[in-house]
Order: structure tokens, then sequence, then C-alpha cells
């Protein structure tokens, strides 16, 4: 395995993905820690299944490959499904615990999986599972749901939770610097209960 | 100097400006857009920059700013590449005074594309230098060099990173942005700018004189790099050597290339030294096949023994399970992980409230038959609704449907195309037709921008690519101009406008157009339209499902009868498309 810490994020285009791997790019800066990333764009952002890489310590390639990222973060439940065999063996995936059923559900007719189904199949990793909406509700903003899940990671991530409040009140808009600063404090509390 | 975690389009777009470059060109295309749209929004400009409306638009417009002695930067994905084949291709004859870089970005497993090309062919079809970078700070910095190269050689250079460079992020060190001083003057040459063939066969001949000093110059550039360990060796190119570089065993021989045409006695002087040399690049064996014709004695693995794929994009298990095919033993094992099975999956769609899903529903209804050319854009995902049955290349929605008019098929045949596209190469297409007599129908899905590779304005939109505004072109003058009688608009949002127009065009002869015009959804929020939400009254829904059927994110199912979810952006077609009036305004009722 390679020295670094891999962390995969992942979710639905729109969830504010590529902002929350820039919140983890700026905070190793914050330590003067190498990192590499990489990221969907383009077409695949409208409303499909995204993935930000982020490897922290990285001094090769942006890409983590299947079987050995450190750490999944995933902003949809069943995207943490799809994106399962991603995780080391030991590894941890925070995850939302609601998710969004795709529309090509709907559309073609088929069925989708009910949370205990893709709980049940995510049974045999370090799952930690979080109310996102909710707490970002709580923060004084849905939008801020992203900052929550980084907030409730934070206690897995090989960098100081300060150096990720820094890079939070760095990226964030002016206006919503309170509001963010709120919601990764409440999804620090949150996946404090993650901890062994 | 500073350092940042940077997009590689950013990177690249910094080196640009620490050059500096003075004029600026390109059509947005996924990877290369952004670095344009960070060009174009810098507060004190010293140079030129422009979206141009195509790629051998954009590229003509940066040759003869570099004719006139100025730095160009001319941006395009691969695919934009053959659009600008042509001056390409004979400017590397007439030269440069002014650096020109020329940025096209590849995207090897098309992520976002229509194939799979690799831009280092063309490079070596029109002999000029390519720089492959491997890495963003390599990215960086080789674009803020090229220009001076460009100068030195005084030939265009291609500079092509992949979508993994343009794409991904990293920690980069940048240096200085520098003051714009040059002023373009325009030195009469005609013996360098006029190709006429007395002039082009000495031209032709010069360009092939050039040839042996670039390879030298390159050799030691600092682009290409060989470090000797023992008697195997992997030689890899752009990222997929950083990939090599995690993998590689200590006594195991390491060679990167990032600049060609590369240098072949350079070449050969390290491949002599080893028993087996692996090479591993992404797409065209491009390096493999120079190493091979120096190889002597030497054993070479890579695309032509079947060891590398020439299709897709490598990762590191990709290279690991090629190093291990060479018998090259890497130095980290992955483990076997697959994706788990049945997941439904979740493709991109067109957002909720996106102006083309109607017109697609529309031209469903009314040519239940008929056959849907259609073109690159957003509007590609309409193949989901069953309402795309052929894409191309950029403009050829209209051509297709010419051209299979004449087949004499007699399926009504209606095209497809983006204001964007249109404006791109559609035009020609549309005179083709009316000239030469064709039957179809051409809607223009007028969203008011470049919707899919982030909202940039053409010529339709009355602004530049610096925000300022321009003469916005009439999409209805051009088609008349065209030779179309037949020139509809209709709102996107209104169902019935929609069908009673298209009903109209299908009983007339002709090339007839249509219009259907509403601004991207996207864009319509950023600029603070609002409408409202549309909700569904249960106790009037049947659960019949029509309204599911036609696809929009915003409507789901929950229990028995569906709802519509916060996402809705207030569009109001569902509202049109529920036969028992069950759907709403909020508020309404």
């Amino acid at each position: 395995m390679s020295p670094g810490y891999d962390v995969l994020v992942v979710g639905i285009g729109g969830q504010g993905t590529i902002l929350a791997s820039n919140v983890l790019g700026e905070a190793c800066l914050i330590e003067g820690r190498p990192v590499k990333g990489a990221e969907t764009h383009g077409m695949a952002q409208r409303g499909g299944s995204v993935e930000s890489h982020i490897r922290i310590d990285g001094e090769y390639g942006p890409l983590i490959t299947p079987g050995s990222a450190d750490i999944i973060i995933s902003f949809d439940l069943l995207e943490a499904l799809r994106y399962k065999h991603y995780v080391r063996p030991g590894g941890k995936i925070v995850a939302n615990r609601h998710f969004v059923v795709p529309t090509s559900v709907f559309v073609q007719g088929a069925s989708a999986p009910t949370e205990e189904e893709i709980r049940a199949r995510l049974g045999d990793v370090g799952l930690c599972l979080l109310d996102a909406e909710a707490l970002a509700a709580e923060a004084g903003s849905p939008l801020a749901a992203n900052i929550v899940m980084l907030g409730a990671a934070s206690h897995f991530l090989p960098l100081s939770p300060d150096s990720l409040r820094k890079a939070v009140e760095k990226l964030v808009p002016q206006k919503t610097v309170g509001i963010n600063r709120k919601a990764f404090d409440l999804g620090r509390e949150a996946g404090a209960g993650c901890r062994e | 100097m500073s350092k940042q975690y940077l997009l590689g389009n950013e990177a690249i777009a910094h080196g640009c400006l620490e050059s500096p470059v003075d004029f600026v060109s390109g059509y947005p295309g996924t990877p290369s857009s952004e670095v344009i749209d960070i060009l174009r929004v810098q507060g004190e400009r010293g140079y030129h920059v422009e979206w141009s409306v195509n790629e051998k638009v954009a590229l003509e417009n940066a040759l003869a700013a570099a004719w006139c002695g100025v730095r160009a930067l001319c941006t395009m994905k691969h695919v934009g590449l053959n659009v600008a084949a042509d001056p390409l291709m004979t400017s590397a004859y007439t030269g440069v005074t002014g650096g020109l870089v020329i940025m096209s970005a590849d995207d090897p497993y098309a992520h976002s594309s229509q194939n799979e090309q690799d831009t280092r062919c063309y490079a070596a079809f029109a002999r000029i230098p390519c720089l492959d970078p491997s890495t963003i700070q390599e990215a960086h910095d080789m674009v803020r060099d090229a220009f001076a190269l460009s100068e030195e050689f005084g030939l265009p250079v291609l500079f092509r990173p992949t979508t993994r460079i343009c794409h991904s992020k990293g920690d980069v060190t940048l240096g200085d942005v520098k003051a714009n001083t040059r002023v373009g003057r325009f030195v009469k040459d005609p013996r360098q700018y006029v190709v006429i063939p007395a002039h082009t066969r000495i031209l032709h001949k010069k360009l092939n004189e050039k040839q042996p000093g670039i390879k030298k110059r390159l050799a030691e550039s600092g682009y290409n790099t060989f470090s000797v360990k023992g008697r195997d060796a992997v030689i890899a190119s752009g990222i997929s050597a950083t990939y090599v570089q995690e993998l590689l065993p200590d006594d195991v021989s390491f060679m990167k290339i990032g600049a060609y045409p590369i240098d072949e006695a350079w070449l050969e002087e390290f491949v002599r030294r080893h028993e087996k040399v692996l090479v591993i690049e992404e797409l065209a064996p491009v390096v493999e096949e120079v190493v091979r014709q120096v190889a002597g004695c030497v054993t070479v693995h890579g695309k032509k023994d079947g060891h590398s794929p020439y299709e897709g994009e490598l990762s590191p298990r990709a290279v690991a399970k090629i190093m291990e095919s060479a018998g090259i033993r890497p130095k980290i094992q992955f483990v076997d992980a697959d994706p788990l099975p049945d997941i439904p999956p979740r493709p991109p769609i067109m957002c909720a409230g996106c102006p083309h899903r109607p017109v697609f529903h529309a031209m469903r209804k009314v040519f239940r038959d008929g056959i849907y050319p259609s073109d690159i854009g957003c509007y590609t995902l309409g193949l989901q609704l069953g309402a795309v049955d052929t894409t191309i290349c950029m403009g050829a929605s209209v051509t297709v449907g010419s051209g299979i008019y004449h087949t004499g098929e007699e399926s009504d045949i209606v095209s497809t195309i983006g204001d964007s596209t249109f404006l791109h190469t559609g035009i020609p297409g549309l005179l083709n037709a009316v000239y030469n007599g064709a039957e179809m129908i051409l809607v223009i899905l007028d969203n008011r921008t470049t919707g899919m590779t982030g909202h940039q304005p053409n010529p339709a939109t009355g602004m530049t690519a610096t925000g300022e505004a321009t003469i916005p072109v009439s999409l209805e003058a051009i088609c008349r101009a065209c030779g179309v009688h037949f020139v509809e608009t209709v709102d996107s949002y209104d169902l019935v406008g929609l069908e009673t127009a298209m009903k109209d065009a299908k009983a007339r002869p002709g090339v007839k157009v249509l219009i259907a015009r509403q601004p991207c959804v996207i864009t319509a929020r950023r600029a603070g339209i609002k409408r409202g939400r549309y909700r569904i009254d249960p106790d009037l829904c049947t659960g019949c499902g029509l309204c599911v059927k036609f696809g929009c994110p915003a409507i789901e199912i929950a229990g028995e009868k569906p709802h519509i979810s916060d996402l809705c952006s207030g569009c109001g077609v569902c509202a049109q498309i529920c036969p028992f009036g069950a759907i709403a305004k909020e508020g309404r009722r």
C-alpha cells in the first residue's frame, strides 16, 4: 500500500462533492502536505453519479485504486454501495443515511432498494451513518450537507480539525461561513459516536 | 511564487498568464473549457480573449496573432482539432513569429467525447512539436515555456493534456503573472504567408529540415528524462508515467517521455542498455513505434504484442497488470475489487425543467415513426427518451438528416441541434440541405448558451466571452438567409405550441426549421428566475404514470402515486401532460 491516505468522496452531481474535495485539498496545503485529486466534470455532472478522488500525501497519480481507499465519504447512501468496492479491508465508509432514488428506476418501472437493504449490503465495512440533511438544516441551510459530511469524517482523516475548519472558512461563500462552521461542528459531533 | 491546490486547467491558465499570453481563442469542449473560462474572467486583462464560433475559426485567428508577433493560445478538445486540421497542417509550413500554443485536450476512455483519438498523431502528421504533461505541475510549467519554444522553432506547438490532467487537482507552485507588453505588427512576407504552390514547396522543405534540430533540442528540454537501474526498463508517457513511478521496482530503469518528436539516437542509447523494455502509454502506440524502430535485438513489450490496450484510459491497477504481464513485478500488489452487482444505474440525465425534454416529448408524439438525427450537447441525453438516433460530430444532425432523405427513405426526418452547435458547424449543412432539395425538419434547441461545457456565451446570446454586450445574431434570420421558408419560433415549455408547429411543419415541403427557445434551466436559476413549484393533487391523480414517463428527475414515485420533489423548477410541462388536471402550481388550489 502507498504511504498516503486515500479519500473517495462520492455523491450525485450537484451535491457539492467538488467543494468538499477542495476543502480537503486546501487543508493539506495549510498543513504543508502534498495532495493529488481527480474528479468528474462535464456532462457526467448532470444528476449522475460523481466521484472525487483525494490522495492526502499523494506524490504520484491522482487515481485511487479499487480496494485501497482508506475512507469513502458518501453524500448518498446508494452511492456508498456503488463505490463500496473502493474501500480497503478495514477501511471506513461515512455516509448520509438518505438516498435519492435514480430517475431510471421510475422511468423503467424497476424497484428501488430500501434503506435497510442497502445498509445490510454495506454491513461488512466500518460504517458511520448520519442524517446530513437534518444536521445541515439545523446549521441553517440544506446546502451545507457536504460540510456536515466532512465534519463527521474528520475523526478519521489525518488532518487536524483546525486545518479543516480554516479550509472550510476560506472556500465557502463569505455569507455562509457561520452556517458552514456550525455544519462542520454538528457533523463532527454526529461522527464522534462512530469512533472505536 | 505561491503554492495552491488547483484544477489542472486552472494551473494551465495560470501558466499562460506567467508567459504571458497576449491573444486567446478557442471553442468550449470537455476537458479543455476551463482554461478560457478562467482567462476570460480575469480582472485586469492585457490580452485579447474570445470564444470563437468553432475551432477552425479559433485557430486561424490565433495563427494570425502569432504572425503579428504576439503570443497566442488556442484551446479545444481533441475532436475540435479535426475541425481545425485544415489551418493546422499548413500553419506548420508558414510557421509563426510570436509563440503559438494549440491546446488540444485528449479524453482517453471518452468520459465526455465521441471518440478516443490521440493528438500526438496530429503533431507527427503536421511535423510540429507536441508536449504531453504527466502531472499538473508539469502542465503548468510546460505551457508557460511552450510559447518560448514555439518562437525558438518558429512553429506552432501542440500541447496535449488528457482528462486526468485537466480535471485532476494537485498542489502547484505558481510563478508571478507578467504584464503584457507586446503589440502586434504584421510584417508582409508573401513567400511565408501566401502558400501558392511555388512558395509552399519551399516551405515544406524548410519544415522537414527543421526536424533534426527540434528532436535534439527536445531531448535536452528536461521533459524527456531517464534513470538507468537494471536490465529491464519501463518507458512511459503522459499521466501513465505517474502510475508507473508509484509501482516501479527499484531495480528497473525508467524513462519518461513528455515531448515529441523523440530523438531516435538519444532513445536508442537508452534502449540498447537493456535486455527488455516495456512501453506504457495511453491510446496510440506513438512512443512504442519509435522504440521498436531503434530496439535492434532488445525485447520490446507494449500494445503491439498485446500486453497493453490500445483503447481506454490507464490506471494504477491497469498499469500493474501490464507490468505483471510483461514480467516486471509491480511494487504494490492490488487486491481484486469489483463493483457490486444489481445497483440501479445513475447516469447523467437532463435536469428537472430542462427545456430540451418537452421538445423531445412533442417530437415523439407528432413524428411517431420519425428518424431523429441529433448532435453534440446536453440534448444527446435525449437518447434516454428514444429521441436520438444518430450522433457523430458537431453539426452532423443536419447533414445526416439530408443524407438519409436523399436515399429514398420515406420516414419523417427530424434533426435536433443546439444553438451553439448550429452556429459552430450547423449552418453549412442547412445551406446544403436547402440547396440540394432535401425534405426534413431541423429543430434548433435554443437554450441561449453552450450548456454542456459550462454555459459559455455564443454569437446568439449578445454577449462576448468577457461579458461585454455585442450584436446578438438572429437564428431566424440565418435560417431564412440559408433559404428556409418555414422558420417558426416556439416556447420550449409550451407543449401545445410545439405540437402545433411540428404538425404544421410536417405538412409542408422542403427544409423546415423550428426554433424551440427557452433559457437553460441552470442559467435561468442563476439569473434569479423563479417560477414556483408544482405539486400533484393525490385526490385527482389516478396513478396513470404518464408524468413519470416524461422522465423529469423531480417526479418521484412514493407508494402508489407520484409526487414532485424540491428539484422542481416550475417549468409546468408536467401539468400540460397530466390528462386529469392533477398537477398545478403550488398554492393555486
